[in-house]
């Protein structure tokens, strides 16, 4: 038993439990001990884990930074009608919600979906551009999975590697990259011609090292035939995934790449701003998860001349795993990156 | 560009501070001043101001910073522009 006041915080599901100023601590310990010890990266320091003590310990409802440190806020997603029709949408949240960036997609979200519309799609940004003043993207998901059977043509490497036929799983994949990059260049193009400012590759590497690859890829190409296009490249998770294994780019195996390696890669391919990812231990607390993340995510910005945003949302970046996000913990979510990492945005 | 360099590009452009660039009670009446677009509502803008595309050829102008859709804009008004 302990005398110790305790603080309602909350676990990784977003559900509130009681904790003293100790475990808290303990558990920014382990969280940052966690990191290091999976990805090799140097622990948080005292000072950064009593930096994080006095957010996590906080019984406010709402914190925030510091007057003057505010920074800008991406997005995917703000002009998938949610309320109306999909302009109507991102002029809701330029007009109301003061968005810092709009993004115009479709609600599949995924590149495959996309790439039979795409003039449809332009035409919108098109329209949209013209009665909107806030940076205007399109977004997707490479989202790679749905280039294989039954949704797609190549073979499904998921269903060959059970089987042990792994050869042939490393081609599937390695078809579908080739795919997925023709139609990443297609759809900036389009984009690109109707007036956007920026492309979204949103949750690149979910389907492991071979979709990371195609996002690098072309990125690559996008920078070449448009100097003065943005493009976002947001990773699906901390660790890429080895669904191939031997994949590299620029001569950096993909497989097992932290948020570190993968920044360097995304901006030598000429991404223009970077979102990495840190999914959240639902049966961990928030105090844990959030030292984890800018434990995993610090080395980033010691290397990054691009604008850093880790992923804030619904099961990331030390914000819990549902759908409606408790505020308490998306302010301190944000005021931990901004105060120990200085990122430039979310 | 980091961020606190693009704080300070912007700041310097609009003769303002990087701390004033998250104070609505400035930047209000500076983009008011500049043409940059406000609420298009109650009034808060009224309809001989600049907005939407409009406003974005200001910020263009002011930030010298190429907006691709204002760029469009001008190709496809231009005398030979517009059909292709």
């Amino acid at each position: 038993m302990t005398n110790e006041a305790r603080v309602p915080t909350r676990m990784g599901d977003g559900t509130f439990v009681h904790l003293t100023r100790s475990e808290i601590r303990a558990d920014l310990v382990a969280g940052s001990e966690v990191a290091a010890k999976r990805a090799k990266v140097p622990l948080l320091t005292d000072d950064e884990i009593d930096h994080l003590l006095e957010i996590y310990a906080s019984p406010l409802r709402f914190i925030g930074v510091d007057v003057g440190d505010e920074i800008v806020l991406s997005c995917d997603g703000t002009g998938m009608k949610t309320h109306a029709t999909r302009i109507q949408d991102l002029q809701s949240y330029e007009q109301w919600m003061g968005a810092d960036l709009l993004e115009l997609c479709v609600g599949d979200y995924s590149l495959k979906v996309v790439r039979t519309i795409l003039a449809y799609e332009a035409q919108y940004m098109h329209d949209a551009q013209l009665c909107t003043i806030a940076p205007l993207q399109y977004g997707v998901m490479p989202n790679l999975g749905l280039y294989s059977k039954p949704d797609g043509p190549c073979d499904n490497w998921n269903e060959l590697l059970p089987l042990g036929r792994i050869p042939e799983a490393r081609a599937a994949a390695e078809q579908a990259v080739e795919m997925a990059v023709v139609d990443m260049v297609n759809l900036a193009d389009s984009q690109w011609e109707a007036g956007a400012d920026a492309i979204d590759w949103d949750t690149t590497g979910a389907s492991g090292d071979p979709e990371f690859l195609a996002a690098l890829r072309a990125t690559k190409i996008i920078r070449e035939k448009h100097p003065d296009m943005g493009v976002q490249l947001g990773m699906a998770g901390e660790f890429v995934l080895g669904m191939h294994g031997q994949l590299e780019w620029d001569g950096v195996r993909l497989a097992g790449l932290w948020p570190r390696e993968q920044l360097l890669l995304a901006q030598k391919a000429g991404a223009t701003m970077f979102g990495p990812v840190v999914n959240i231990n639902t049966g961990k607390s928030l105090a844990w998860n959030m030292a984890r993340a800018i434990a995993l995510i610090k080395p980033c910005m010691e290397v990054a001349t691009i604008p850093v945003h880790p992923n804030a949302g619904m099961g990331v970046g030390g914000v819990p795993m549902f759908v409606h996000l408790p505020s308490d913990a998306v302010c301190r979510a944000a005021k931990s990156f901004v105060e120990l990492l200085h990122v430039d945005g979310l | 560009m980091r961020l606190k360099e693009a704080k300070q590009y912007v700041a310097d452009k609009l003769g303002v501070t990087p701390f004033d660039l998250s104070d609505p009670v400035v930047m209000t009446d500076v983009r008011n001043e500049y043409g940059f677009g406000r609420v298009h509502s109650y009034a808060i803008s009224q309809p001989w101001q600049a907005n939407q595309i409009e406003a974005k050829f200001n910020i263009a102008r002011v930030l010298d910073v190429p907006i691709n859709s204002v760029e469009k804009f001008k190709e496809r008004t231009a005398p030979t522009g517009g059909s292709r």
